[in-house]
């Protein structure tokens, strides 16, 4: 990549900020934005109708704390996972930004009307005051539900087409992601697993607002029993939902891994998921099962901590669940067409003939020598492995050469240079190496010696950059300079 | 023109034309950033003010009141700023994906701090919104001031973040002296940058809310004794002292700005709009001297004026970097384009050369050889040892790589190999028992 690298060594560079980051963002979206906004606007409309005063107030107390999470870390962990990708991952993003730009801009349109819905609703909410303003208001809510589902279902598709290889013709392969045999399963499973996990949330959330009598709650239990007798049948609709979109989904993932992955092959790690995948659904089933039924019957049998289990356990799934993308992303960021480390399908070639160091900017060295070999495979680590490994942290690649060569005594330095040069036939999820066999030769010496004597690796954050100084010269003849 | 430095990186740009004409990006940019910064303006300036006027009430309530309607304007200032960020980003991603990616990574830590502290002073001027009446006397007051102070900490070293990228991209040819987010202060002129910005985004405040509380359907109910035009002479004031400031505080950024791209179109683009500046401020001087009951009435055209300043800076602006960033970007076309050349002539040789033959054994057995050495054990069993239990059973071998089982405890699991193919494992097996075979 032609970019400084900014790297965090023991994170496995990075990639795990962007994982945090997006996971939640995900957590805070399925349940309180989508699984809520639709249950909230129902609680309004039903005390409106049903003259219910305290049932409002209990909807409005919610909406307070969602009001609250979704527009400071709910909005801001959304352009953090794209601040993150932009330093992790800046030659993806990047691209993905050129290629599919109006897939981009529309979530933007999308997520200011959500913004400025939720805003509306929320803070007009006690201004409703007569009949007519009230249901006005009630329709803000109807339209903020449908947004952000609506946004939900725009980036499925959005983070689908990005995966579809070599596509560059936009509202084409937008609409091959929406046709993808996993793009109806996936919104399925994630709008009924967001009203299931939305509807706990809620139930959750209303132990803390029934507790005491008030002029507008004169009776609290009456309250607590209405709308947990409630929750507990939208628990038990969504969750029959999410099991027959989850089961769909997982037995349509082998078949579509098969189709996308560049190999058509089902790795092991892939297999074990896909067998985790079907246990961690029935369990998770099973828990929103027993608590649904329990609400059914009284609402002071299921007790406030009992909730956080179906929802630990939801946040586990839904994890799982979007690990599936990796899996049929690598080796690649954008599909057949640039690998995870940044280099283009169509230059590995060129580069593995002519070598990386020659074309890169931000390198120490362009020409290996004996004195340099170490410092140029640095280099070379940076470019070619830090974007998934780390050097002796997180997915270390010390330690992954541990695991294969032994913990003591020393390493062939001649099996770990044919190793790397085949290391995508091995290990079909790394993309192979960019380099020449000489830039092996160099990863190697660097790799020996960072296991000689370990050493945090610093990104350019903190190291800054260095440049070499044959680096290839820019145009600075009189002929290339622009006209002034 | 100036010059590149022999240190100026010059990156190759990604092959990939941009998705719109440029231009429209352009427009779109500077539009864009416009009202972002205005929401942003409205956010830092606001919860300055809030600050103040919370610390006035101490002494006389009515000034903590007027602090209380201000703190929930900035609430929902602050979720647009956030919002009518993602536009400009995404254009000036776009038209400076080399510069703009380089100078976030070389002050990576404090670009990636930006999602917690914005949260966290996001959550605090909530927090601060809505325990106004809660926390409203002795230690609890004092509690609640601090939050509000915190937040606007906060909102104060946020934007610092930004200015320093903005500013970082411009000059090329200094980033290899940064190490990390506080050595790139040192460059070029962040500090006058940030004085002007935090000038304006008091002053904007000043004129957003001397028309907000100056609306005709404004509901004063919650502000005691202040009236209407009360309210409307204190903003603009603020708006005009501070705009008069600007007039030290502008001229101290044009002049410290690095020479790369000044030029003359920058100096005309700036000096209109101080010139309409200046009109502008005029035209609030004389505001002020109205009487109650007419002040306020050339609001409007104050308005107008002022979004006039507002776009010939941001032009301005534009121009500045775009002088600034020509050699470099030209510099990047022209690497980019010799690179793409470079490239195309090696695939075109590639594609002509003649198809390469069918792999022989010895190039498929690569795909072995770092874990299968022929007497040592690597990181699987040497050849040896193969072929001893395999002898005579190349399909054994075969069958066993398609999906290789785990047999030996001290050894890790052997990758599944069944993408080279059937017939190409049936040569390497044979080709592996040959080599064990002479190996012992
Ligand atoms: C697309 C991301 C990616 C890139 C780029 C990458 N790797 Fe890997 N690598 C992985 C993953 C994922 C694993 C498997 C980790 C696991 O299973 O624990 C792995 C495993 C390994 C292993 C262990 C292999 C085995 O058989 O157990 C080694 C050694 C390794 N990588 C070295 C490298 C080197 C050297 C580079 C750079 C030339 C590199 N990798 C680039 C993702 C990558
Ligand atoms: C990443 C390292 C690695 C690569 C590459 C590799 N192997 Fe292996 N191989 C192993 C390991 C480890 C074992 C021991 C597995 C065990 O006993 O559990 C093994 C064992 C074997 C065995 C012995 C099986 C037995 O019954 O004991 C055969 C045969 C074999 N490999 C063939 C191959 C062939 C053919 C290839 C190339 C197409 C290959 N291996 C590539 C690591 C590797």
């Amino acid at each position: 990549m032609d970019f400084p690298s900014f790297y965090l060594d023991h994170l496995a560079g990075g990639r795990l900020i962007i994982g945090l980051i997006a996971s939640l963002h995900v957590l805070i979206n399925h349940p309180l934005a989508v699984g809520a906004y639709p249950l909230l606007t129902w609680m309004e409309w039903w005390a409106h109708k049903n003259n219910r005063p305290d049932v409002d107030l209990l909807a409005y107390r919610i909406t307070f704390v969602v009001f609250i999470v979704t527009t400071t870390v709910g909005a801001m962990t959304g352009v953090g996972i794209w601040l993150s990708t932009s330093l992790f991952a800046p030659f993806a993003i990047g691209s993905l930004l050129r290629v599919f730009f109006w897939g981009w801009f529309a979530e933007w349109l999308v997520f200011i009307s959500e913004v400025a819905l939720i805003m509306w609703w929320f803070l007009t909410w006690k201004k409703a005051d007569t009949h007519e303003k009230k249901r006005k208001h009630i329709r803000i809510g109807v339209a903020l539900s449908i947004m952000s589902w609506l946004t939900m279902a725009l980036i499925v598709a959005v983070l689908g087409f990005m995966m579809k290889p070599g596509e560059w013709n936009q509202t084409r392969a937008f609409w091959d992601a929406m046709t993808n045999p996993l793009y109806l399963p996936q919104l399925g499973f994630r709008t009924f697993f967001a009203l299931m996990t939305g509807s706990v949330f809620l139930w959750f959330a209303s132990f803390f607002f029934t507790k005491t009598k008030s002029a507008f709650n004169p009776e609290p239990r009456r309250l607590r029993e209405w709308i947990v007798y409630r929750l507990s049948h939208v628990v038990l609709i969504s969750l029959l939902g999410t099991f027959l979109f989850g089961t769909w989904y997982w037995s349509a993932v082998p078949e579509t891994m098969k189709a996308n992955s560049s190999v058509a092959l089902l790795t092991q790690e892939f297999m074990s998921w896909h067998g985790q995948f079907q246990t961690l659904l029935s369990w998770t089933i099973i828990a929103f099962l027993v608590v649904g039924i329990g609400g059914l019957g009284s609402s002071f049998m299921i007790p406030r901590w009992a909730l956080l289990i179906p929802s630990f356990m939801g946040i586990w799934l839904l994890g799982h669940f979007e690990r599936a993308r990796e899996f049929m992303r690598k080796p690649w960021v954008i599909g057949e067409y640039m690998y995870s480390n940044g280099v283009h399908k169509d230059e590995l070639a060129f580069l593995q003939s002519e070598g990386l160091l020659k074309h890169a900017t931000y390198v120490k060295h362009r020409e290996i020598t004996e004195a340099n070999k170490a410092e140029c495979g640095q280099d070379i680590f940076m470019l070619a492995c830090s974007r998934c490994h780390s050097t002796t942290g997180l997915n270390g690649v010390i330690e992954k050469f541990t695991a294969m060569y032994g913990a003591d005594g020393p390493w062939d330095s001649a099996g770990m240079q044919l190793f790397i040069k085949g290391m995508h036939q091995t290990r079909t999820f790394m993309p192979p190496f960019p380099g020449t066999d000489a830039e092996a030769g160099a990863l190697v010496a660097y790799l020996q010696q960072l296991r000689a004597s370990p050493q945090t690796l610093p990104g350019a954050q903190s190291a800054g950059i260095v440049i070499a100084p044959e680096a290839p010269k820019p145009a600075m003849s009189a002929a290339a300079q622009p006209k002034p | 023109m100036n010059a590149l430095l022999a240190s100026t990186p010059v990156p190759r740009d990604l092959p990939l034309p941009l998705p719109v004409p440029e231009w429209l990006l352009v427009v779109c940019l500077v539009a864009f950033f416009l009202v972002h910064i205005l929401f942003v303006n409205l956010m830092v300036g606001g919860s300055v003010l809030v600050v103040i006027a919370e610390w006035m009430g101490l002494k006389n309530k009515r000034w903590d009141a007027l602090a209380h309607e201000i703190a929930q304007t900035v609430t929902v200032n602050k979720s647009l700023a956030v919002v009518m960020g993602i536009g400009p980003l995404l254009c000036i991603n776009l038209l400076y994906t080399m510069q703009w990616y380089s100078a976030n990574a070389l002050t990576g830590h404090a670009w990636l701090l930006i999602v917690p502290l914005v949260i966290v002073a996001f959550l605090l001027t909530y927090l601060h919104k809505y325990t106004w009446d809660k926390w409203s006397s002795g230690g609890r007051k004092t509690l609640h001031l601090l939050i509000g102070i915190t937040a606007m900490l906060l909102f104060f070293f946020i934007p610092l973040i930004f200015l320093a990228n903005v500013n970082l991209m411009l000059f090329p040819s200094e980033w290899e002296k940064v190490r990390g987010f506080f050595s790139s202060l040192s460059i070029g002129n962040v500090l006058p940058r940030y004085l002007h910005f935090m000038a304006a985004s008091i002053a904007m405040t000043g004129l957003f809310l001397a028309g907000w509380f100056g609306r005709k359907n404004a509901d004063l109910a919650h502000l005691g004794d202040f009236t209407r035009p009360e309210l409307r002479r204190l903003f603009y004031q603020v708006c005009a002292y501070v705009t008069l400031g600007q007039f030290v505080l502008g001229p101290l950024l044009l002049f410290t700005l690095p020479p790369a791209g000044i030029t003359t179109q920058v100096y005309l683009i700036i000096f209109s709009g101080a010139a309409v500046g200046l009109l502008t401020l005029w035209m609030l001087f004389g505001e002020l001297k109205r009487d109650d009951t007419r002040i306020g009435s050339r609001y409007g055209l104050i308005v107008a004026l002022f979004s006039i300043v507002v776009l010939g800076m941001g032009s301005g602006r534009h121009v500045y970097r775009e002088a600034a960033l020509a050699g470099h970007k030209a510099a990047i076309k022209d690497r980019t384009e010799r690179y793409a050349a470079a490239l195309a002539e090696f695939n075109k040789n590639l594609a002509a050369a003649p198809a390469p033959a069918e792999q022989t054994a010895e190039q498929l057995f690569i795909n072995c050889a770092a874990c299968h050495a022929p007497n040592v054990k690597l990181v699987g069993p040497p050849l040896t040892e193969i072929a001893q239990l395999y002898a005579g059973n190349p399909d054994g071998i075969v069958t066993w790589a398609k999906a290789p089982g785990k047999k030996r405890p001290e050894l890790p699991q052997m990758p599944p190999m069944i993408h080279l193919g059937e017939a190409n494992l049936r040569k390497i097996a044979e080709l592996m028992l040959e080599k064990g075979a002479a190996a012992q």
